[in-house]
């Protein structure tokens, strides 16, 4: 399994989440949106300062920044 | 007709909820406000089966928790209310995340009806949603909708009515959160039963995952009407946390959120979603996305979009401005010939009609902001600014939303604070949007303009263009600044998460778009107008009273009968010759009123910027409007009625003055462009924040940091160019 740092996830790659680790209003932010372990995403695009980054989760398009995107390790083995 | 039920309509943002909510009302709806709150409160009727019903736009959420006003307020009102039917507006091209919230509303046990919107889209996307299992599975009514042609819409309101009339509160759904907070839960129950007031409102399992959540709004009730209970009860959570991040390093309320999603997955997947084709294709909006926040495309597109929207809003308003001008114009000279001279007059033409006209002189430039703002958030694109800015701006402490209400302020130089502050209601974080509100003002607006100009004209008459432009760029750098400055320190607190979606492009609907509009600038009329009018009239009276004392009064009537008796014959002269008494006396006059009088005691601090105090009378004229700065120093000069757009004149004279010179401009210059807002813009502020705690901040706070500002540039520049 390779499990890296979202924030590391390079364009149009996908990926399966397997933790999201952190709690708080940042945490509930990132659940209720779907990011969940055993949610599949794909990186879509990267805004033009590099930061924040813009993913394909479920049938939606959702933003982050780097620094949130942190929190999430995602698996990119398959 | 009385309404015979109340309908809640809840959703997602994005979800469509806006649009039902129109379709079923029409124009039959008012918006308010949440007492004490910014958050919207949207209500009308509509009318089906012969029925009345009352429909209540909930704020869009994603969620049911504590965090956030609009989440509070949606949750409240399900609770304290009791709708009779709450209508759960799900996205259906993307079901699986909307039914996070519908999950929520089945564990919280409120009768409930799911409106399956945009069923077209997914079909689009090759999904298809069988409405009938998943109403099965989930135990509640289930109905396909468009809601922007209206399709379905009908079907929904029978299985409301069925709903309603059936009149049975449903069960709270029971949802297994796992082996560990299943037993927690379970050991929590005879505490919870024994808070019997909470229990009476909330379902009993609800509080105990509201408490596993550690729900601030819950948790201070029990600790407040049940301490012994609470106490226990919090031992309990905190005991099942520290277990749970020992064996799987997780947060309770993540294992919760993750048993949902399981709830969830495990409904939609046997036979109510298919797929026709690969998910994963290009969709429209994607294609678009690729051009749109293309890395240098992207920029160069929002630059020209943003100049547009202020075009739109500034340029094509300029036409009804001018109308109402002229007609506000008439009416001043209908009076001015209707009534005798005197005080009464004065009060009407200046105070009155003025303040009225003020007013209603920010009408079409609101009204055509908020038409180019809603085109760009109902169409998608807004979101997207603020995907492309957010970089920058939460560099600064703010969102990348904060990009649109500093353009429309002064960005671009020329805007207006006004718009400006009410365009900040994009903004969905809380702390950005009262930074955001603050500092806004700092830009360099359209009625900033003319006294820079003069200004600039007068001692800078061969660098006019570059001090025009640096004057824009200082404005931006400060307002970042302060407003990074204010996020450290009053506005402490983490940034709101960015976390937040791209809508599909869509295109927006005219019926939307003019309800949208009307809606905000009505409020503005309603709210701002009468604070509006009401100050403008204690500025007038600052301005005029009190009066000459009688013997100058008659000093200067004396000195007109005898110019008169002694240049009878010169009638050019004698002209010239009372229009130089008349533009005496009303510097005297100024001089003489409450605002010429703080002018004056107040130029014992205002030296140190070196400021006298016949500009002093002028910035304080300047709170009514900034170009009134002009005028009134026109006034304080005794060269009469100075049109702001004609200053040579003035310019001539200031560039004379002993007490003006280039360091003195300067230092003039930086004070006007962050002192004080106008009054009008502080009302806005005060509606905006929902308290004049913030106006008065703004008021302060901002004359404060322009004097120290104003003192430093004139002690370094007199320091180094004034010897």
């Amino acid at each position: 399994m390779a499990i890296i740092n979202l924030r590391k996830m390079a364009i149009n790659q996908s990926g399966t989440i397997v933790a999201v680790k952190v709690g708080g209003e940042l945490g509930r932010r990132i659940r209720e949106m779907g990011l969940v372990p055993g949610t599949e995403i794909t990186i879509k695009q990267r805004a033009p300062l590099n930061d924040p980054v813009a993913l394909r989760v479920m049938g939606g398009t959702l933003t982050l920044r780097n620094n949130e995107a942190d929190y999430i390790e995602v698996d990119v083995s398959s | 007709m009385e309404p015979v039920l109340t309908i809640a309509l809840a959703g997602n943002p994005n979800a469509g909820k806006t649009t039902l909510f129109n379709h079923l009302t029409g124009a039959r709806q008012h918006v308010g406000n949440y007492p004490g709150i910014t958050v919207e409160q949207k209500e009308g009727y509509c009318l089906h089966q012969g029925k009345e019903a009352r429909v209540v736009d909930l704020p869009g959420t994603y969620s049911l928790t504590a965090y956030s006003v609009e989440e509070l307020v949606a949750r409240d009102f399900l609770i304290n209310e009791r709708p009779d039917v709450v209508v759960d507006v799900v996205d259906s091209s993307n079901l699986e995340r909307n039914l996070y919230l519908s999950c929520q509303f089945l564990e919280l046990g409120v009768p409930l009806v799911i409106a399956l919107n945009m069923i077209d889209v997914a079909e689009k996307r090759g999904v298809t949603i069988n409405a009938e299992k998943l109403s099965a599975r989930l135990g509640v009514p289930v109905v396909p909708i468009i809601a922007r042609s209206g399709k379905g819409v009908e079907a929904m309101l029978d299985a409301v009515l069925e709903v309603a009339s059936a009149g049975i509160r449903p069960q709270p759904a029971f949802l297994s959160y796992g082996t560990d907070l299943d037993q927690a839960l379970t050991d929590m129950t005879p505490d919870i039963a024994a808070c019997a007031d909470l229990t009476a409102i909330y379902p009993q399992r609800w509080l105990g995952v509201k408490l596993l959540e550690n729900d601030e709004q819950i948790v201070s009730k029990i600790m407040e009407t049940y301490p012994e209970a609470g106490k226990r009860l919090s031992a309990r959570c905190e005991t099942i946390g520290q277990h749970l991040q020992h064996t799987l390093g997780v947060y309770p309320e993540a294992v919760i959120a993750d048993h949902r999603y399981g709830y969830i997955k495990s409904i939609i997947h046997q036979g109510v979603v298919t797929r026709k084709f690969v998910a994963d294709r290009l969709y429209a909006s994607d294609k678009i996305d690729k051009v749109v926040t293309h890395r240098v495309l992207g920029p160069l597109i929002m630059a020209g979009v943003l100049y547009c929207l202020y075009t739109f809003t500034f340029s094509y308003s300029s036409v009804p401005v001018e109308w109402l001008t002229d007609f506000f114009a008439l009416v001043s000279k209908g009076v001015d010939m209707l009534l005798p001279d005197g005080p009464f007059k004065s009060l009407i033409i200046s105070g009155v009609i003025d303040g009225v006209g003020g007013v209603f002189g920010f009408v079409p430039i609101i009204m055509f902001m908020f038409f180019g703002i809603a085109v760009l958030e109902d169409s998608g694109y807004l979101a997207r600014v603020a995907f492309m800015m957010d970089r920058i701006f939460h560099f600064f402490g703010l969102h990348g939303s904060s990009v649109m209400p500093f353009i429309i302020s002064g960005g671009i130089a020329g805007g207006c604070a006004v718009p400006g502050v009410m365009a900040a209601r994009t903004l969905r974080s809380p702390k950005e949007r009262m930074a955001t509100l603050l500092t806004v003002p700092f830009m360099n607006c359209g009625a900033k303009l003319p006294v820079l100009t003069l200004l600039i004209g007068a001692f800078f008459s061969d660098h006019q263009a570059r001090y025009m432009f640096l004057a824009t760029l200082a404005a931006w750098l400060i307002a970042l600044c302060v407003a990074k400055i204010l996020r450290l320190t009053v506005l402490k607190g983490a940034s709101t998460p960015f976390v937040m979606e791209l809508p599909p492009y869509r295109f927006p609907t005219l019926k939307g778009l003019l309800i949208h509009t009307w809606e905000r600038t009505w409020q503005y009329m309603k709210k701002a107008g009468t604070v509006i009018l009401g100050i403008s009239i204690l500025i007038w009276a600052m301005m005029t009273y009190p009066q000459l004392p009688d013997n100058r009064a008659a000093h200067y009537g004396s000195l007109r009968q005898e110019t008169q008796r002694t240049m009878a014959a010169d009638e050019a002269g004698l002209a010239e010759a009372l229009v130089k008494i008349k533009t005496e006396e009303a510097q005297e006059k100024l001089r003489n009123s409450f605002a010429g009088r703080i002018g004056v005691a107040l130029e014992r601090v205002s030296r140190w910027a070196g400021i006298d105090w016949r500009t002093n009378i002028a910035l304080i004229g300047g709170f009514a409007a900034k170009e009134v700065i002009v005028s009134t120093l026109g006034t304080a000069y005794s060269l009469g009625e100075v049109d702001p757009e004609e200053t040579i004149s003035l310019q001539e004279r200031l560039n004379k003055d002993p007490n003006w010179n280039p360091v003195v401009a300067l230092a003039v210059l930086a004070f006007i462009m962050f002192y004080s807002p106008c009054f009008v813009t502080v009302v806005c502020i005060a509606k905006e924040s929902g308290s004049w705690k913030w106006a008065a901040f703004s008021m302060l706070f901002n004359t404060l940091f322009a004097f120290v500002l104003a003192v430093a540039i004139y002690q370094i520049g007199a320091l180094l160019y004034l010897r």
